[in-house]
């Protein structure tokens, strides 16, 4: 049985140096985050243990646990993942994956790994990319620039809203970024299942991290698979900044934000136009 | 796995032998021509509900009825991707533009093919947003949202596949992007005719894809400048 696999990774390392027009390049089963080297030979013992029962043994989302959890585990032979600093429709970085892991995704049943050192999870990276030959195909993209984030402001604030208004992110996200906008209750994965967007007014964390750095990154890159989409070839990055910090408001939290949107509120709330299909977003 | 991958490999080459040397038109080219029809029972076509989104309900006066099940007179099939599917002889990588569009809540045209490689431009034309989706499996999947007045998305693909493109935000949009090895295909119209031209002489496997009817193929050889007919029956289903 060894010699034969071993024979297969051998054909199979071929051909990636191939079709990479045999760039040097560190074996497809080996990744790097910091001073970190992930070996899939050592993910995989992790893998069995760890991940198999929801995300399958084939990593093909079929574990045992797949059938009761919503929304359902990453398929990893798709190689289509969510959290990603990288543009839409290109592999993340080998450091995304590694956050996603210690990180896990409080929208889902996916929960942090960072019980597991960090030199388990890095190697538990390298094995999930075994699962699909679009990592010996591709690298990872580039992760996207993000400036400097400018203090928010209550015009920054106000246009973000105009924002939230014009890119129609209150038809899935809701007027009030409840969740509960007019395309909400019929969204779909890329497998077909059904799927809620987030809501802001939960207070909770995001489905990929916590600041916003990462909410910037999130709508900038769009989840992968999932019904959100890409911006960063509509927004500019000081438009992304404005929409973040509009953002930011929606929850139910004591942010720098939301102390400047209420306070403005109070006085100018009325001059508001309603978000939604006859909406105007600004304060005019 | 390897399997999996080794198929990519394959489809691989096949995409890269389009890029071959500059192509000569062959001195005679034949043509295929034909007409694809269903037998069997069709799906319920059901009335698309926009209510959703006002500025698509006002664009139609009569409600537009589902588009994956189209037929037409003498139980023609509209939407059928008829393509040479082996015996392909290379041909130059084609570079005029194939145009997309998002109009009225629906894609238009609801099928295209384009060539590996080839440039593809997908246009919002509607007083709204869209987020397009191509659901790639062999390719990469991406999702770009596309605001009014937004430019187009100018991409191509790297892979023959037949990619489902849906809409998230208006869950009734649904279109194909047919990524073929080949530059002949025909996707067929509302009497279900289609021509493939410029066919050198030689044997063809020429195979009719439909999204709800499946494929079938059948083997076509061209001796000279001559056209032959080839019609497909496809076997319909009501779900």
């Amino acid at each position: 049985m060894r010699p034969q696999t071993r024979w297969m990774w051998l054909v199979t390392a071929c051909g990636a140096v191939l079709l990479l027009g045999g760039a040097a390049t560190a074996p497809a089963q080996e990744t790097h985050v910091g001073s970190l080297t992930g070996h899939a030979a050592s993910g995989k013992p992790l893998y069995t243990r760890y991940c198999a029962g929801c995300h399958g043994d084939d990593g093909d989302a079929q574990g045992e646990n797949a059938q009761w959890i919503d929304p359902k585990p990453r398929d990893f032979t798709m190689a289509t993942f969510k959290c990603r600093s990288t543009p839409s429709g290109s592999l993340p970085t080998d450091q995304d994956l590694f956050n996603s892991l210690e990180r896990g995704f409080v929208t889902t049943n996916m929960p942090s790994w960072v019980a597991l050192t960090p030199q388990n999870r890095i190697d538990l990276v390298s094995y999930i990319k075994t699962f699909s030959p679009r990592w010996r195909k591709a690298q990872a993209g580039k992760p996207i620039a993000i400036p400097p984030e400018p203090a928010p402001t209550i015009q920054s604030i106000l246009h973000g809203r105009e924002l939230f208004q014009r890119m129609e992110c209150w038809k899935c996200h809701g007027p009030a970024g409840h969740g509960d906008g007019p395309s909400a209750h019929d969204l779909t994965d890329n497998k077909d299942n059904p799927i809620r967007p987030y809501d802001f007014q939960t207070g909770s964390r995001f489905m990929c991290g916590t600041t916003n750095e990462d909410l910037y990154r999130i709508f900038m890159t769009g989840l992968d698979g999932s019904p959100m989409p890409s911006f960063d070839d509509q927004l500019k990055p000081a438009e992304a900044w404005d929409l973040v910090h509009f953002l930011r408001t929606f929850q139910p939290l004591q942010t720098r934000e939301s102390v400047i949107w209420r306070t403005w509120f109070s006085t100018h709330g009325r001059e508001l136009k309603p978000i939604g299909p006859e909406g105007g977003g600004g304060g005019q | 796995m390897i399997t999996r991958y080794l198929a990519a490999l394959a489809l691989a080459s096949v995409g890269g032998g389009a890029a071959g040397p500059p192509h000569r038109p062959p001195a005679a080219a034949g043509t295929i021509s034909g007409k694809v029809t269903y037998t069997g029972t069709l799906p319920k076509l059901r009335p698309i509900d926009m209510s959703k989104e006002p500025n698509c309900v006002t664009q139609h006066p009569t409600p537009v009825m589902t588009q994956d099940a189209v037929t037409g007179p003498a139980n023609s099939v509209r939407y059928v991707v008829v393509y040479i599917a082996a015996g392909d002889q290379g041909a130059p990588p084609a570079t005029d533009t194939v145009r997309y569009d998002q109009k009225g809540c629906l894609y238009i045209p609801h099928v295209a093919t384009m060539q590996v490689h080839q440039p593809l431009e997908i246009f919002n034309d509607d007083p709204h947003s869209h987020n397009i989706h191509p659901l790639a499996r062999v390719n990469a999947e991406w999702n770009k949202s596309q605001p009014k007045g937004a430019p187009p998305i100018r991409t191509s693909w790297d892979q023959p596949e037949f990619i489902a493109v849906k809409c998230n935000v208006h869950p009734w949009m649904h279109g194909y992007f047919v990524v073929l090895a080949t530059p002949h295909s025909a996707v067929t119209d509302s009497t279900g005719s289609f021509t493939l031209t410029g066919l050198p002489p030689g044997t063809y496997t020429v195979t009719a894809w439909h999204e709800r009817f499946g494929t079938k193929s059948q083997e076509v050889t061209i001796a000279g400048s001559e056209t032959k007919t080839v019609n497909f029956v496809l076997t319909a289903r009501p779900y």
